[in-house]
């Protein structure tokens, strides 16, 4: 019992965590059709920032400052490596953002040195609390709540604002929204930076659970959000997140059996079935052929 | 001049540029993997590489060029094996090591053999590579009722493993090799119930002279006191690189010649008496060395403990 519960809320905690990245790659897909490999490299240098600014501000200070800079960080990525291959093929920018994504890394590496750092205690989301016999941060509770919070706030974003219409109408059709006077330069660094933001929440979360930062540490949730927002069909919110619940939980469950040396493989054999089986994803927008 | 290299793949290409720049004796690297990934290109070139706490036993095997001068996971393993089940009692173990490397795989190995002949049962299980999430892994070592967790992992994971198993109210030991042996470990064990031991090569307080020049470069140069986790506690692999220093000195001297050739020639019959113990090589290029130390965390200083010196026997 005490093992089930365990593991179940590790499952949900890494889902969460997940799926703060897999939103940031699904709406910059639904509206650029660009994937942003340099995502979870974000992600990472958000926990680095972290680190070294906790060393000389208190904490409360320290993330508000952090999550700027990732959203700056964030918008200008998309201003230096994106924005100018706007007219070029889709395939430019996506080589601009694994150049982008092994910058950031080999950035990472200079500046620490290659050491790993440890992340800073935060209060109360540190702590331990014990649930059926199973002891756990009070992050593991706290992501899942949070996650759910944000997506609402995401969706009635996206739903009621002027932004979110104009966001809606360049996912659609980038020329034709254009023609019809939205400034798509905006829109794109609103989501870049909605997309930046949520890394940074979830770099908190994330590094609270697991608390070393690496250069490396972005690559694989990086890796995994991806995994998660194709299985939910890619461009789709709510898919995102029900995508990063099901292979957290997945991977944490396998881990508990005697075949936790194919956790990984799970989550990519994952991804090929549901490009093979269900291309869109199970939320997945269904394409129309126009004649 | 130094390169700091931190996978395997880099390492022919950095030790290219050792060779490049006419080094006289190479020392290092500090991990096997990457030792024996650079050993091909040394060997090459023709000079003598000295390893200062990579442990496992191919780097040394079957060359002439490679040298060593701490002691091998064949022994550590066995070491710990026999510390887990005499000193501290323990019927079961849980062995956890990054999947493909060498030095983690090779320890379990040797730790499962010397624990199942010391009438022990072992559970043997790898992570993938950049994992960060190790609480299923300690969720599995407790529902089984584990009374160690052996994890000879690099400093990245088990700084995860140790801050993930305090959280878990775990009764286990945790269990680690020279790796664990680390300041920026006992930071993660800081103010914690967990037990953890680590085998090493050196315990402070082994040399009181080379304790406290150590400690005086440290708290006079902040670079250097950034490196060691912002303290001045010594690690092992201080003590170490200190006498792989003299040791490469002294084959110099030896050889009365800075040519690579000479002085790997040289190298085998060179003895020494470092802080760590007394220095000599056998036919294959390893140092003789026949105890480990074993330190425990004292969770409440962040300090190491020295608790006994193990044999292999």
């Amino acid at each position: 019992m005490e093992f089930a519960v365990s593991q179940i809320l590790s499952g949900i905690s890494l889902g969460g965590q997940y799926a703060l990245i897999a939103i940031g790659y699904t709406m910059v897909y639904g509206i650029l059709r660009l994937i942003n490999f340099a995502h979870g490299d974000v992600f990472m240098i958000a926990g680095i920032m972290m680190i070294y600014m906790a060393t000389t501000l208190p904490l409360y200070i320290a993330i508000p400052a952090m999550i700027i800079c990732t959203v700056l960080l964030g918008f200008l990525i998309e201003r230096a490596a994106y924005k100018p291959l706007r007219a070029a093929p889709r395939m430019s920018v996506m080589i601009s953002a694994i150049g982008v994504s092994y910058l950031l890394q080999n950035l990472a590496l200079y500046i620490t040195g290659g050491q790993p750092k440890t992340y800073p205690r935060i209060p109360w989301i540190s702590d331990t609390v014990t649930i059926f016999g199973a002891r756990t941060y009070v992050v593991t509770l706290v992501t899942p709540f949070l996650v759910i919070a944000l997506v609402v706030a995401l969706t009635l974003l996206i739903n009621h604002t002027k932004i979110g219409i104009a966001m809606r109408a360049v996912s659609k059709d980038f020329e034709t929204s254009q023609l019809m006077g939205v400034k798509i330069n905006t829109v794109i660094s609103v989501t870049f930076i909605i997309g930046s933001f949520l890394a940074a929440v979830g770099s908190v979360l994330y590094f609270t659970n697991y608390p070393t930062v690496v250069p490396m540490s972005g690559a694989m949730p990086g890796l995994k959000a991806f995994v998660a927002a194709v299985f939910g069909g890619i461009g789709s919110i709510p898919g995102a997140v029900i995508g990063a619940f099901i292979i957290g939980i997945c991977e944490t469950l396998i881990k508990g059996t005697d075949y936790a040396i194919f956790s990984d493989a799970f989550t990519f054999a994952l991804l090929i079935v549901i490009l093979v089986a269900k291309p869109t994803g199970i939320f997945g927008e269904k394409t129309t052929d126009k004649v | 001049m130094l390169i700091t290299v931190l996978t395997s793949q880099k390492a022919p290409a950095a030790a290219a540029v050792l060779v490049g720049k006419n080094v006289a004796i190479v020392l290092g690297s500090y991990g096997s993997g990457v030792s024996i990934a650079a050993s091909e290109t040394f060997k090459n070139a023709g000079v003598a590489a000295m390893g200062i706490t990579c442990t496992n036993p191919n780097v040394t095997a079957g060359n002439d060029h490679y040298f060593r001068i701490c002691f091998l996971d064949p022994f550590q393993g066995t070491v710990l094996a026999n510390f887990a089940a005499k000193e501290l009692g323990a019927k079961k173990a849980y062995c956890l090591g990054e999947l493909g490397n060498e030095y983690d795989q090779g320890l379990i190995s040797y730790f499962t053999e010397a624990f199942k002949a010391a009438g022990g049962t072992v559970i043997s299980d790898s992570f993938p590579t950049n994992n960060s999430d190790f609480t299923t892994y300690i969720n599995k070592a407790k529902s089984e009722g584990c009374d160690v967790f052996f994890c000879p992992v690099s400093i990245a994971y088990s700084t995860q493993i140790v801050a993930q198993a305090a959280t878990k109210d775990v009764s286990f030991a945790i269990l680690g090799s020279d790796t664990l042996d680390d300041n920026m470990v006992l930071d993660a064990a800081k103010g914690t119930d967990i037990k953890l031991y680590v085998s090493t090569f050196y315990a402070e307080g082994g040399n009181a002279d080379f304790d406290a020049g150590i400690k005086e470069y440290i708290n006079t140069n902040a670079d250097a006191k950034t490196a060691n986790g912002g303290n001045d506690t010594i690690s092992a692999v201080t003590a170490m690189g200190y006498d792989a220093y003299f040791v490469a000195i002294e084959a110099i001297k030896a050889a009365n010649s800075t040519d690579p050739g000479a002085i790997k020639t040289a190298l085998p019959t060179v003895k020494y008496t470092g802080v760590s113990g007394d220095i000599a090589f056998d036919d294959i290029g390893d140092a003789k060395r026949d105890t480990a130390y074993i330190k425990t965390a004292d969770n409440d200083n962040a300090a190491w403990k020295f608790v006994t010196q193990q044999s292999a026997k």
